[in-house]
Parts: C-alpha cells; sequence; structure tokens
C-alpha cells in the first residue's frame, strides 16, 4: 500500500496527571474518510489540535504526506494543506461571511505584506470566496455578517473556509454538533460530495453520519485506540461494544 | 557596611509598602477582572486624609486609623456608586474610567487642600533613632513602618489562607465562574474586596506620607510600580506580589543609593548623578520585560493549580 | 467609492471644511490664539490617529504611545541642540527612531496579550520616559529648548504660523490617507481579522504576531512623524510629552472618537482638548469636570461620538 497523507505514530499527551493521548497511532491513507468516534472525554479534540498544531505532543511523531511536522507550528502546517474546523464555532464574527473565506484564500495566496490596494476589490480573492461558498450552499449570504447567520450556516461556512486554504486533508471536528436532523440530512450530503475530492478525517458524534460516510473508524477511549476498522467490523467489535457502544452511546436509528 | 545594612532595611520598608499597594491591586484585578488605575489615587487619599485628621485628633495613632477607616468608606462608595457597574466590560473601559478618576481625584485634592504639598510630622516617640545591633542605627518609625507591614502582610496571608471569605476570594482569583455557582452574594463579596484593597492603598499611603511630602501625584508612579509588581508576581497572585514587591523595593532602593558611585567610575560626576535614578528606575522595567518574555504570565500565575 | 450621504459623512466633511479654511478665519480677525490651538490639536489628532491603526484596527491595546512623541520630539530636538538644523535629516531620523523603538518593544510585548499587553506597553513607554529624565546634555527633567524650528530650505518656512498649520493638515490628512488604505489591503484585512479571532486565523495559516509587529511599527513610526512636528509647534521637548499620563489622553482621544473609525480620532482629539480649553476658561479646576465626565462616558455612551453619530443615522 502506498505511503499514508498522514501518519501519526506514538503520540503522547498530558495535562497534568491526565494522560490525553495515550501512545495514539494512526494512518489515513490518501482518499479515504477516516472518522474517530469515541466517549465524551476521549481526547478526540485533543488529538485534532495536536495534528492541526494548536497543542504540541510530548512525545511522538505527526507526518503529513511524507514529511515530519510534529514541531510545525499551525500557520505552516496550513500551508501545507491541513484545513481544520472548530467544534466550537470560531469564525470572524464581525465579518462576512465572503470576507471569512476570501481570508482563507488570501491565506494561500503568497504572504499578506502588501498594504495599498483594496482587498475586498480583489477578483481572485472574491472569486475564490464565492466558488468555496457556492460548494456549501451559501453564495446567497455571502453579504452577511458572520454573528447574524444561524448556527447551521456557520457551521457550512466553517467547512468553506476551510475548503478554500485548498487543504488536502480536512480536519472536520464535530461538524453536526448541534445541528438539527435537516440541517445534519443536508452536512452529510455536502460532506458525501466533499469526500470525492479530499482526504478528511472526521470526528462526529452522529452515529448514523459516521457509520453512513465512513470509510474506516478509530474508537478511541480514555485517549487509547481500542480499535480500527471497517464500519462492519466496528459494529461487531467486543471491545467496542464495552467500553463504548454498551454505555449511553447505544447505536440507534434516530429516524 | 553600615550604609550597606541600612539601605537594606530601607529596600525592604519600600517593598512592604509596595506590596499593601500591589495586594489589593491584584485581589481585584485577580478576583474581578478590574484594571484600577484609580488604585493610586486611594493611596494618595489616604495620605491626605491622615495629613488632616492627625492635625485635627492631635494624635498620630487615632489620625492614621481615622485616615484608614475614611479610605476604606471612600472605596466602597466608588466600587458602589460607580465601579461595579463597569466589571463586565472590557479592559480599555476600565482604563478609560479610572483614569477619569485620577484626573477627578487630582484636582479634588487641589481644590480641597491646595496645590501646595503638605508635611506630615511625627510624633517624637517615633523620630528616636533606635539601635538594631551595636552601633547600628535605624530610624524608629521607618522600624515601624517594617513591622506593621509585615503584620499586615501577615494578617492577609492568614485571612486568604484560613478564613472563609479567604477560601472566597482565592476561588475567585482562580476560577470567576465558581463562586457564583457556590451561591455567595457576589456583589457584596466585590464591595468588600474592594473596599480591602483600597484600605490596603490608604494604609500604604498614610506610612510613606511622613517620609515623602503628601502632593498630587503622589500615587502615580508609584501605581505603575505596583502594576509592574503584579505583573512580574502573576496577575492575582498573593504571593507573588509579595515576593515581587520586596525585589522591586530592593531594586530601586540599592539602585538609587549605589548607582551614582558605580556611575562615578565611568562618567563624570554631573552625568552620573543625572543617570543613576533614571538607570535605577529602568532597571525595573527591564526585570519586567525580562520576565514577561520568559513567562508571560507572570512568575506565580494565581490560575495554576 | 461611493461615499454615502449620512450624519457621519456630513460632519467629518464639516470638520475638515473648517480645518482647510481656519487659517483664512484667524488671519481676517486676528485670532493667533485660535490657530496655535487647532495646530496642536491637529498634531495630536495625528498621534491619536496612528494610535487608532493598532487600538481600534488592530485590538492591540497599547497603553505607551505617548513614547514616540517623545522619541519622535527628541530627535528634532537633539539634532538641533547638535547644530544639525535641516528638517531632510531631522525628520527621517526622528522616523527611524521611532520605527526601532516600536520594532524593539513590539517583538517584546506582542509575545503577550489582553491586560499584561497594556501593562508591559505602559512599562516600556515610562522606561523611554526615565531614559530622557537622565540625559543631563539634553536638559534632563527640565527638558530641551528648540531655538530654531526644522529648517527645509526654501520649501517651508515652519516659524509661519500658516505655513506650519498647512503642514501640520497635510500630515494629519496624509496619514489618515494612509491608514485608510492600509485598513482596507490584504495587510489591514489581516490585522482587523486578528483582533476579531487570533485562533482561527492561525488555523488559516497565518503567523500571526508578524503581521501584528509590522502594524505596531507603522502605527510608532507616523507617531513618530507627531512627536516631530509637536517639537516644533512648542519648540522645547521635555520628558513630560511621554509621561504616561500622556499615553492615557490619547487613548481618551481615540476612544471618545469611536476606535476602528477612520475620522474618530480626529473628532475624539478636537472633542477632547477643545473641552479641556473650555473647562480651563471657565475654571481652574477643569478635571474635576472632565474626568466624571469621562466615566460618564464610559458608562453611557460606548462607542464614542462616531458611533452617537451612526446611531443618528439608523435613526
Amino acid at each position: 500500500m502506498a505511503e499514508p497523507l498522514l501518519r501519526v505514530d506514538d503520540l503522547v499527551c498530558r495535562f497534568g496527571g491526565v494522560t490525553a493521548t495515550d501512545h495514539v497511532s494512526l494512518d489515513v491513507h490518501s482518499g479515504e474518510l477516516h472518522a474517530i468516534i469515541g466517549p465524551n472525554g476521549a481526547g478526540k479534540t485533543t488529538l485534532i489540535s495536536q495534528l492541526t498544531g494548536q497543542l504540541m505532543p510530548h512525545s511522538g511523531t505527526v507526518s503529513f504526506a511524507g514529511q515530519d511536522i510534529t514541531r510545525l507550528p499551525a500557520h505552516r502546517r496550513s500551508r501545507l494543506g491541513l484545513a481544520r474546523s472548530f467544534q466550537i464555532t470560531s469564525l470572524l464574527p464581525d465579518f462576512t461571511a465572503a470576507d471569512n473565506v476570501a481570508m482563507a484564500a488570501q491565506a494561500h495566496d503568497g504572504h499578506s505584506f502588501r498594504f495599498w490596494g483594496d482587498a475586498r476589490k480583489e477578483r481572485r480573492l472574491r472569486d475564490a470566496a464565492m466558488s468555496a461558498l457556492s460548494r456549501v450552499g451559501l453564495a446567497h449570504r455571502a453579504d452577511t455578517v458572520v454573528s447574524e447567520l444561524s448556527h447551521g450556516e456557520q457551521r457550512e461556512l466553517e467547512l468553506a473556509v476551510a475548503l478554500a486554504t485548498r487543504p488536502q486533508l480536512l480536519l472536520l471536528d464535530e461538524p453536526m454538533a448541534g445541528l438539527g436532523a435537516t440541517e445534519s440530512a443536508q452536512m452529510v450530503k455536502l460532506l458525501q460530495e466533499l469526500r470525492r475530492e479530499v482526504t478528511i478525517v472526521l470526528v462526529e458524534h452522529d452515529m448514523n453520519a459516521v457509520f453512513a460516510l465512513a470509510d474506516r473508524i478509530t474508537v478511541l477511549v480514555y485517549g487509547r485506540v481500542i480499535a480500527c476498522d471497517a464500519p462492519a467490523a466496528i459494529r461487531q467489535h467486543d471491545e467496542v461494544k464495552r467500553a463504548y457502544l454498551g454505555d449511553q452511546h447505544v447505536v440507534t436509528k434516530h429516524d | 557596611m553600615l550604609l550597606v545594612v541600612e539601605q537594606f532595611l530601607n529596600g525592604l520598608q519600600f517593598g512592604l509598602l509596595l506590596f499593601l499597594l500591589a495586594a489589593g491591586l491584584t485581589l481585584v484585578f485577580g478576583i474581578m477582572d478590574f484594571v484600577n488605575l484609580a488604585h493610586g489615587s486611594l493611596y494618595m487619599m489616604g495620605a491626605y486624609f491622615a495629613a488632616t485628621f492627625v492635625v485635627w485628633t492631635d494624635s498620630f495613632v487615632l489620625g492614621c486609623v481615622l485616615a484608614l477607616g475614611a479610605t476604606l468608606l471612600l472605596g466602597i462608595l466608588l466600587e458602589f456608586v460607580a465601579l461595579r457597574h463597569l466589571y463586565n466590560r472590557d479592559h480599555l473601559d476600565h482604563v478609560l474610567a479610572t483614569f477619569g478618576l485620577i484626573l477627578f481625584f487630582n484636582d479634588a485634592v487641589r481644590l480641597i487642600w491646595g496645590p501646595a504639598g503638605l508635611a506630615l510630622p511625627l510624633p517624637p516617640w517615633l523620630t528616636v533613632p533606635f539601635q538594631i545591633m551595636p552601633g547600628v542605627y535605624y530610624p524608629a518609625y521607618r522600624l515601624a513602618i517594617i513591622v506593621v507591614a509585615l503584620a499586615v502582610a501577615l494578617l492577609l496571608y492568614f485571612v486568604v489562607m484560613r478564613t472563609r471569605i479567604g477560601m472566597l476570594i482565592r476561588a475567585g482569583a482562580s476560577n470567576r465562574e465558581m463562586i457564583g455557582a457556590l451561591g455567595i452574594n457576589i456583589k457584596l463579596l466585590y464591595t468588600l474586596v474592594f473596599g480591602l484593597g483600597a484600605a490596603l492603598a490608604g494604609l500604604a499611603g498614610l506610612m510613606q506620607a511622613p517620609i515623602l511630602t503628601v502632593q498630587i501625584g503622589m500615587g502615580e508612579n508609584i501605581l505603575i510600580l505596583a502594576f509592574v509588581i503584579i505583573v512580574i508576581g502573576g496577575i492575582g497572585s498573593i504571593r507573588g506580589a509579595f515576593l515581587a514587591a520586596i525585589f522591586v523595593g530592593m531594586i530601586d532602593t540599592l539602585g538609587r543609593a549605589f548607582l551614582p558611585d558605580l556611575l562615578r567610575q565611568v562618567l563624570s560626576s554631573t552625568a552620573a548623578s543625572t543617570a543613576a535614578p533614571a538607570l535605577s528606575s529602568m532597571l525595573i522595567y527591564l526585570l519586567m520585560a525580562i520576565v514577561l518574555v520568559v513567562r508571560p504570565e507572570g512568575l506565580f500565575p494565581a490560575g495554576r493549580r | 467609492m461611493k461615499v454615502p450621504l449620512n450624519a457621519r459623512t456630513i460632519i467629518v466633511a464639516l470638520v475638515v471644511a473648517g480645518l482647510l479654511l481656519l487659517p483664512v478665519y484667524t488671519t481676517l480677525s486676528g485670532n493667533v490664539f485660535g490657530l496655535t490651538l487647532f495646530t496642536r490639536i491637529i498634531i495630536y489628532a495625528l498621534a491619536a490617529a496612528s494610535l487608532n491603526l493598532i487600538m481600534g484596527y488592530g485590538g492591540m491595546m497599547s497603553f505607551g504611545h505617548a513614547a514616540y512623541l517623545g522619541i519622535g520630539g527628541y530627535a528634532v530636538g537633539i539634532l538641533a541642540h547638535e547644530g544639525i538644523g535641516s528638517g531632510f535629516i531631522q525628520w527621517p531620523v526622528a522616523l527611524a527612531a521611532s520605527a526601532l523603538f516600536a520594532l524593539v518593544i513590539g517583538a517584546l510585548s506582542l509575545r503577550t496579550r489582553g491586560v499584561y499587553f497594556i501593562m508591559i506597553t505602559l512599562a516600556f513607554a515610562q522606561m523611554a520616559y526615565y531614559v530622557a529624565s537622565g540625559l543631563a546634555r539634553y536638559g534632563g527633567d527640565d527638558g530641551l529648548t528648540i531655538y530654531k524650528r526644522s529648517d527645509f530650505g526654501g520649501l517651508i518656512d515652519l516659524s509661519n504660523r500658516v505655513q506650519f498649520y498647512y503642514l501640520c493638515l497635510g500630515c494629519l490628512l496624509g496619514g489618515i490617507y494612509l491608514i485608510w488604505r492600509i485598513v482596507n489591503s490584504r495587510f489591514g484585512m489581516v490585522v482587523q481579522g486578528l483582533r476579531s479571532n487570533e485562533r482561527r486565523m492561525q488555523a488559516i495559516g497565518f503567523p500571526v504576531n508578524r503581521y501584528r509587529l509590522v502594524c505596531f511599527v507603522i502605527s510608532g513610526t507616523i507617531c513618530g512623524l507627531a512627536g516631530a512636528l509637536l517639537a516644533n509647534n512648542t519648540d522645547f521637548v521635555s520628558p513630560a510629552a511621554m509621561y504616561w499620563t500622556r499615553s492615557g489622553d490619547l487613548m481618551v482621544m481615540v476612544i471618545l472618537g469611536g476606535m476602528g473609525s477612520l475620522f474618530g480620532p480626529v473628532l475624539g482629539t478636537i472633542a477632547f482638548l477643545l473641552l479641556e480649553e473650555a473647562l480651563s476658561q471657565f475654571t481652574e479646576y477643569w478635571a474635576l469636570i472632565m474626568g466624571p465626565l469621562l466615566l460618564l462616558i464610559v458608562l453611557f455612551a460606548r462607542g464614542g461620538i462616531d458611533g452617537m453619530l451612526g446611531r443618528v443615522r439608523r435613526g
């Protein structure tokens, strides 16, 4: 098999006495949609933050497209093609939707030490912003200030911002958090389309979505990987059933 | 050697005064997240109250006690009327509002007491030199400052570490939401803490008054020093404030005392006497810069568990 | 660009027109005082506008901005004292010295955030204040008198009040134009984005502190220009120009006018200094009124003058 796009090797991260990431190893292959699940407090967001560089691991390595990125700061990883969305919506609240996306396009269009021209009139940035917005179905809201968008629209905008950085790998931290049933269904449909173009790591609580989308699933409990396999196998996995699925998070059909 | 001991004690005395000022500031800061530039004004008011009450009552101790009470009341009044409405605003609003208060207090003092400074004479029993070791004398009043300030520091430590109020104060300094969850009357706690801070500032001001002239703007320079101290010590940390205050007091005093002689080795005499105080003042800011670069949260951040 | 017609634009247009025509009025009426007062106002407005660039647009609450006023002023004063009277040397030195100072303290201060940033900029400005007090050769605490204003050959005569006024006004309008271009440029978008959400800007690929630092240096340099103008205006420079209360004044001017609005600092400076002037005519204890007024403004009129004009427009 080819070199994985993202390789996590023996990653450890501690907070005081708690080991939030406990010797985690993980491969994500090009073109795959890899889901990470686990009960609350399993260390999913901590793991994602170490992948994107918001948090530094205590030991272990992260490599991306064959390059060791363990010690690279967040902005450098973003340049390499690693994009993330945040679990709690994290946009620029006093900018319009289009500005938010254009900013992401600008970040990947050379440096921004340009002091004179009007950035809002640059065709290239605006076009990139509009195309990312249309892909998530937000083109009609381009000139709306973020703080006036609905929660669902903000989640979609998060995705558009991540897309506008033209990533090779998209790390999505609970994109469905707080969405209603229709909005969730829409998001699943959107991800179905996106997965054809970009490799995705998906952290999500919505089991319907995870089992519908994922090629492989990694199960994280107390910072440790207890299983990593195809969805069908994960459903049958004894330890997973005991540690996680047998818990309060039973896999049920909502509809 | 004699000079070194004396200057060392002077440094300790100044450092303890700074601690009294910084303790109130860091508490208000740590618990209410409030930047109070007018803390220096309370220090000034303490000195002016003392200068007035000592003359009225014709008793140094009684005058000082009255002045302390007056500053406490003033602080509570200030908190009640204006400042409590600002706790939920951002720091910039705090800076602006309390900057306005500084302007107000300076001119109010000028109107009431006049532009010239006041002197606060010491009673005879505090002016005698005190023999601290064979052949070494130290002014009794400065020694008294050290004793009082140390006592207050110990008391503060006891209150903060051993009592229920102190428990709430510590809880508030490291986690503001928590005291709300405990069902405490937060408004009252805040007023109390602010009043305590004001009284400590007043105490520092009135104790400093007999050494320096009581004058307008006396609180401003020392306020900046207090800020430096709480930044070095870590915002919200009493222990950090104490250590940083002693440290800053020492550097400032010893720098002023010995730098001119040191500089005279390399500079002309006049140039040295102008440059030395500037250099010793700079030392403190340099120290703060270094601390912030190495540990941006200060040496003893309160939030750490 | 289409300029909307509303209360704000009308007021700004009136103020700019008034400033342009002021010398005509003062020459005709012989009101020299008015011209001097407004020269001072314009210089402080430039300083406030530069502070607004980092504070209003960049979200960096610098409490040491008066340091650049002093550095720009001392550059002019010291060179004049040493017999170098040419403005072509003095002014570039003033700008370069301010830029360098901003670069050094910015690189250190920007490692911190929030209140720590407020304090560390304050401390650095105080350091500059003490350095100036220690310059025995240049007057120390007492300051330095400048016997001859900067000499620009036959180009412009700074001793001529009207010419100097227009020079200052030109600098102010030029500075605001520059800030306007910067704010709307790619660079300006990044800086404003950082004010809004730093973590997000990092995640989409911006090395945040580099942009902040450059913005900090630009702002300091513009303020250094204001310092050079101020020294020429008063024929004097002293450590008092960088005292921390002066930095406080600048902050008040920016906030009074409305942070993050282009002409807000100009309106704020006019309001602050005119109020100070009017109150001190009326009573010696002007701060007795000014102080509580500031408190009231914070309590009840957030957004400053510009914010109020905005509300008028919306009805």
